[in-house]
């Protein structure tokens, strides 16, 4: 039911954090994993720690032609696209008072306006094998919202109407679409925070505790796998309990 | 017949699953042969690869009759 076997996954901001875990996860479930990283030097990381199983690529994600081009390339080399994994995300925090338009804009063209790339260049292929999975990792505080992170939020927020109404479109070509949405989790992001303002956090936690990137993870293989076939247009929310939505 | 209208109205046959004598040409795809926007998304992506083409998006939308695909098919075939 959970088995990858066959199946080729893409896998953007893989290099790291949740990405990471993600990657490995498709790949100990069978799948072939390609990773993508901003750099080239993540992108060799990638290849290193999925060794047979897959490779990394350099991709930045808010280059169309560059997308359009991977898209391709994967699917040439690979000859599919089975399940396409949104992770790849920035922060730049700031009141909206102070907020620049440039750390407005950068902020939506990474964590939104990138997805539409990628899910629009997938899309053709998955219609015509009528089947494919795509997961879009959104967040908690694009639900609850979260000071200084008005960009961020609104990215995130958009990635669930985004996702529910591709859904909609392409439910009947055996494509789901699905987000989820992480809460505090143990990565590079949350290790910026002072001990203070995590006991703060894990005061609105009932876990008490960081989630791990492997226990996002374990949602989208979930997601990805022929047991969630008929779920589609959801979000699955892995917070330790902090917003029961 | 040309050789192009044929192979048009098979693509139309097989993609919306309708009968030959229902594809005559004023027929148009969404009014006349139940075809929904995604059907006809298909169907441009199947003319694209039987005639080797790429069909723009902008153009892609003004194909809405059976005429209209087998006009557009002879303006930009290389055959």
């Amino acid at each position: 039911m959970f088995d990858l076997t066959g199946q080729v996954a893409l896998v953007t901001g893989a290099s790291r954090g949740i990405g990471r875990a993600i990657a490995e996860q498709l790949a100990a479930a069978g799948a072939t994993v390609i990773g993508t990283a901003t750099s080239d030097k993540g992108a060799t990381a990638i290849s290193d720690y999925l060794g047979e199983r897959g490779c990394g690529m350099a991709l930045n994600v808010t280059d169309s032609e560059a997308v359009s081009g991977l898209i391709k390339q994967v699917e040439s080399d690979y000859q599919k696209i089975d399940i396409l994994v949104n992770n790849a995300g920035i922060t730049q925090d700031n009141l909206l008072m102070r907020m620049k338009d440039d750390e407005w804009q950068s902020v939506i063209d990474t964590n939104l306006t990138a997805i539409f790339r990628l899910c629009k260049a997938v899309m053709r292929g998955m219609m015509k094998r009528r089947h494919g999975r795509i997961i879009n990792i959104s967040s908690v505080v694009g639900t609850t919202g979260n000071p200084g992170q008005t960009n961020y939020c609104a990215a995130k927020a958009g990635l669930v109407g985004f996702s529910k109404s591709l859904a909609k479109e392409i439910a009947a070509r055996g494509v789901t679409v699905n987000c989820v949405a992480p809460g505090f989790i143990d990565t590079d992001m949350t290790k910026a925070l002072t001990e203070d303002q995590k006991s703060a956090i894990f005061a609105n936690i009932p876990a008490t505790r960081l989630g791990e990137p492997e226990e996002v993870a374990a949602a989208v293989v979930f997601l990805a796998s022929k047991g969630a076939a008929y779920i589609t247009g959801e979000t699955i929310h892995v917070n330790g309990g902090m917003a029961m939505i | 017949m040309s050789n192009i209208e044929e192979r048009v109205k098979k693509i139309i046959i097989e993609q919306l699953g309708v009968k030959e004598e229902e594809v005559k040409p004023e027929a148009s795809f969404e009014n006349d042969l139940g075809a929904d926007s995604l059907d006809t998304v298909e169907l441009v992506m199947a003319l694209e690869e039987e005639f080797e083409t790429e069909i723009p998006d902008e153009e892609a939308e003004k194909i809405k009759t059976v005429q209209a695909a087998i006009d557009y098919v002879k303006a930009h075939s290389q055959e």
